[in-house]
């Protein structure tokens, strides 16, 4: 585990292990916020920088903390890197605070933040540590983007709608209206456009997974059959 | 050529799938005519509409999941679906509303759980729970009914078929007003101030017995349902059910003719959607339970939770919503209603199934 390449980390964090597609963790924020970009963009950050910070702190003791007392300790850090984050948002983007609001103190209970610190940053240095929790946070934030805006290009018809929440004055008219005069639908707001349009990104991942996976193994049966022809009947060559 | 032998009896049955999709659409052709005669084109432009959408829809997800085309087209399934949504939602509804619901009952409701009889959910009322969720307004404007304006001058039917047409796909090009009215369902559930009489009195939605011209559908759906039971397209247990658990309810909580009334049984029976739920819905084979004692349990769950929405929930009706609540339980009433197997031992019954039958 601890001498996996940066490299590795990436991809896993955004692909292969990807939080929201994969491991399914985190669900209820996912499901949650994710009915416009907006909302999916704020909250993905804030668990990034919660991820990034708790790994951090996490591996810098890990060597102090016993097996018997870490689950505490590490709750204990993520709780203060929550906090942390909620009171700036609070400071500097109080609309989308107000919008997001039960889902930012949320974050402390996602279980991707202790997932990650319990399996890789209580084992592994700190730098490795930050680079898992930033590559695990922005495939999940990647996620909530994605079904964040598929949900609000769907269900309103527009894409990047008040983004001055986050931004400020600058994105104040980011709007596209890709759809004029659109028919809200509202079954793709509400909650069950969620479920439905993760199922079909889970999906589609599935689907890219198995073309990749099919071609490669085209690859690697090409020159399998020019090799000896030796008759076995049980067992395997090992 | 070789003879396949065939062993006797040679039953000449209705069991093909294309011949009972046949008849359950013939049987719902009373209840169509009532519905044309009294509210105009929009029902026959609804089936139109989404036969075309269904067959289009189902003809490219077969391609796509290289399924034989014809084969599967033919056999009438999709079709039957499209003709029951579309007699579901509002007459005169947009195009875009009909292809919506639509396009989600055939690739939603039925292809994603791999085709015909494969589908957990119906998948008419799971386009028309869709539709119903995300568009409130246009599924709430019913079109008032020939007649009407002999009641009340200011509203004024939609008869003609170019009036029609133009509603359904140039919406928002005619006046919004005098067109569409509240349901009977409605104007009971919202009515706090009158008793029944004085409702019956002011209100052109309600009728003698449920809703005006509601009823008389309604009746057209109980004929064809009727049909399709001496057919024996399907047992007499899910539609029974049905009607017996809400005909039931709606007399236990029954309180009166007065003004905080939840509506007498008969209301409730020929009222809304009843009629054409108990015949042409709870009775599809694949969604519901599977033994005769299990669509009896299905039938009378749909009754109650269709009483239970209507009175108590915020939606003006609830066969549909009944119906994809019961679909979820059918698996479990299959597991607690498995008869016995005759020459065999009782069938054990309960989740526990598996375990208990290794011993």
């Amino acid at each position: 585990m601890a001498d996996k390449r940066y490299s590795e980390l990436a991809a896993d964090g955004l692909w292969h292990n990807n939080a929201g597609l994969v491991q399914l963790l985190g669900l209820c924020p996912l499901l949650g916020v994710s009915s416009s970009t907006v909302n999916a963009l704020g909250l993905g950050i804030a668990t990034i920088l919660v991820l990034v910070c708790s790994n951090v702190s996490v591996s810098l003791i890990r060597s102090a903390v016993t097996d018997a007392i870490r689950l505490p300790a590490f709750v204990m850090i993520i709780a203060a890197v929550t906090t942390c984050i909620e009171l700036l948002m609070q400071a500097y983007t109080y609309e989308l605070f107000l919008i997001l609001g039960i889902f930012i103190p949320l974050i402390v209970t996602n279980c991707i933040i202790l997932g990650r610190a319990d399996a890789f940053a209580a084992k592994n240095p700190v730098l490795p540590s930050a680079v898992d929790g930033f590559m695990m946070g922005a495939g999940f934030a990647l996620v909530l983007l994605v079904l964040g805006m598929l949900r609000e290009l769907v269900g309103q018809g527009t894409l990047f709608a008040n983004m001055h929440l986050l931004l400020g004055p600058i994105a104040a008219n980011w709007t596209w209206v890709v759809f004029p005069d659109y028919k809200e639908v509202l079954f793709v707001i509400l909650p069950p456009g969620a479920f439905l349009f993760m199922g079909l990104l889970i999906a589609l991942k599935n689907v890219i997974d198995n073309q990749i996976k099919a071609r490669q193994a085209q690859r690697l049966e090409a020159p399998a059959a020019a090799g000896s022809k030796r008759v076995r009947v049980t067992g395997t060559i090992s | 050529m070789a003879m396949a032998p065939i062993s006797p009896p040679h039953a000449m049955g209705s069991n093909r799938t294309r011949t009972i999709m046949l008849q359950v659409l013939g049987a719902t052709l009373p209840g169509v005519a009532l519905l044309t005669w009294f509210f105009g084109w929009g029902t026959l432009i609804n089936i139109l509409l989404a036969s075309c959408f269904a067959l289009v829809i189902e003809a490219l997800i077969l391609h796509l999941r290289k399924r034989p085309v014809m084969f599967f087209l033919n056999d009438g399934s999709a079709l039957v679906t499209a003709w029951l949504l579309a007699l579901a939602l509002p007459p005169y509804s947009p195009w875009w509303l009909v292809l919506v619901a639509t396009g989600f009952a055939m690739v939603f409701g039925k292809h994603l759980y791999g085709g015909l009889g494969q589908n957990p959910f119906n998948p008419a009322m799971l386009g028309y729970a869709v539709v119903l969720v995300s568009f409130p307004v246009e599924m709430t404007s019913w079109p008032v009914w020939r007649g009407i304006e002999e009641l009340q001058p200011a509203l004024t039917p939609t008869l003609g078929l170019l009036e029609g047409l133009q509603r359904v796909f140039i919406p928002g090009s005619l006046p919004a007003d005098g067109w569409a009215t509240a349901t009977a369902l409605d104007v009971v559930r919202n009515n706090s101030a009158l008793t029944m009489a004085e409702l019956r009195a002011t209100e052109p939605a309600l009728g003698g017995m449920a809703g005006r011209a509601w009823e008389w559908v309604s009746l057209a759906w109980l004929a064809g349902g009727l049909f399709l039971l001496y057919k024996r397209i399907y047992s007499w247990h899910a539609p029974v059910g049905m009607l017996g658990a809400l005909a039931l309810m709606s007399l236990l909580f029954w309180n009166g003719d007065g003004s905080a009334s939840n509506g007498s049984p008969l209301f409730h029976l020929l009222g809304g959607a009843t009629m054409l739920g108990a015949f042409f819905i709870v009775t599809d084979p694949v969604s519901s339970a599977t033994s005769p004692r299990g669509r009896l349990v299905f039938g009378a769950g749909v009754g109650v939770l269709v009483y239970v929405i209507r009175v108590w929930g915020n939606y003006p009706d609830a066969v549909a919503f009944a119906v994809l609540l019961m679909n979820l339980c059918a698996p479990t009433i299959d597991y607690y209603t498995a008869p016995r197997t005759y020459g065999h031992a009782r069938a054990t019954r309960g989740m526990g199934k598996g375990q208990s039958e290794r011993h």
